[in-house]
């Protein structure tokens, strides 16, 4: 199998760090820039496996970022910016969770 | 009305019984993949929910410690020092199957295996804190991959949870219902004839017996 990359899409700040433990890093400033990049990176035969993105970020990819759930690759994941979790991480637990279940059974 | 559609006859009648018992065992298989899938599905929340907490507990950290070197370091110095990774990740991706479904499995490989080997920097000029920073941040990246991998599963379970158990309730409550309906339809409907034929033929032997015999 082919050796496959893991992208991050996020603010410069947020980046910089996932770039020196050897990820690649696709600073964007805005949702727009975060789309543009995400778009490059899912493109037909491109061989990035996991895209990490930013959840301020992903808020407002929420769309483009659904197209994937169902299909095995690329697995977005979303992560925590620099000011620290917002939760939306959690909320794609619970959307999965309810998408099986028919109702939040994790009671929180 | 079920039931309407169908030409109630034998062979129509056996056709349905067959149906039916093909479609009352494939809602058993598929009630029985739908609970396993269920099952599994429940475990990987779990094991998402302990990762994602992880995750994001050592990002934040990570992320902090950054903060404090980029404050005490000068943007273009923090910038210059992370400009050429010396550490590059690569990842292998395999398939594997849980009741069907295909679900990623990720192992990476890195090129620098020493753990001291990941500063892409001189340690003159930069500051502790950013090698704290980087440090924490290769050690979630671990848990981060993990959590890429139990997402996506858990994604596809999900998927596949909701495919199944539509199924389900097709075959339960639309599908079977209807067979059975249409079966008692025609059961009944080959009762009546068989009835209204036999009293045609107690009629007529009536008819034949009084002209022979001249029977009152």
């Amino acid at each position: 199998m082919s050796k496959l990359k893991i992208a991050v899409i996020g603010g410069k700040d947020t980046v910089i760090g996932f770039k020196a433990v050897g990820l690649e890093a696709c600073p964007a400033a805005n949702a727009a820039e975060a789309h543009k990049a995400l778009r490059e990176l899912t493109r037909e035969g491109s061989d990035y496996a996991i895209i990490y993105i930013e959840e301020k970020l992903a808020q407002q990819l929420q769309h483009d970022i659904d197209r994937f759930k169902d299909s095995p690759s690329p697995a977005i994941i979303l992560i925590p910016g620099r000011e620290g979790s917002m939760g939306l991480g959690q909320t794609a637990l619970r959307a999965a969770v309810e998408r099986a279940v028919g109702t939040n059974i994790l009671g929180d | 009305m079920a039931g309407t559609a169908v030409t109630p006859t034998r062979m129509v009648l056996n056709q349905l019984k067959g149906r039916l018992k093909t479609a009352r065992r494939g809602h058993k298989l598929l009630k029985d993949k739908r609970d396993e899938l269920m099952r599994q599905f429940m475990d990987v929340v779990r094991e998402n929910k302990v990762l994602r907490e992880n995750v994001e507990e050592g990002l934040t950290a990570a992320f902090s410690s950054l903060q404090v070197a980029s404050s005490i370091m000068s943007p273009e110095m923090l910038e210059q020092a992370l400009l050429y990774p010396r550490q590059s990740v690569e990842l292998d991706m395999t398939f594997k199957n849980i009741m069907s479904v295909n679900v990623p499995r990720y192992s990476f490989t890195t090129q620098n295996n020493d753990p001291s080997e990941i500063y892409p920097y001189g340690f003159a000029q930069t500051s502790g804190e950013l090698d704290d920073a980087l440090d924490r941040m290769a050690r979630v990246f671990e848990d981060m991959l993990k959590l890429a991998e139990v997402e996506k599963t858990m994604q596809l379970l999900a998927e596949e949870i909701e495919k199944t158990r539509r199924r389900v309730n097709a075959l339960e409550y639309v599908m079977i219902p209807e067979l059975e309906g249409n079966i008692k339809y025609i059961t009944m409907k080959l009762e009546e004839n068989e009835n209204s034929t036999k009293v045609r033929l107690l009629k007529v032997k009536d008819m034949v017996l009084q002209k022979a015999h001249n029977y009152s």
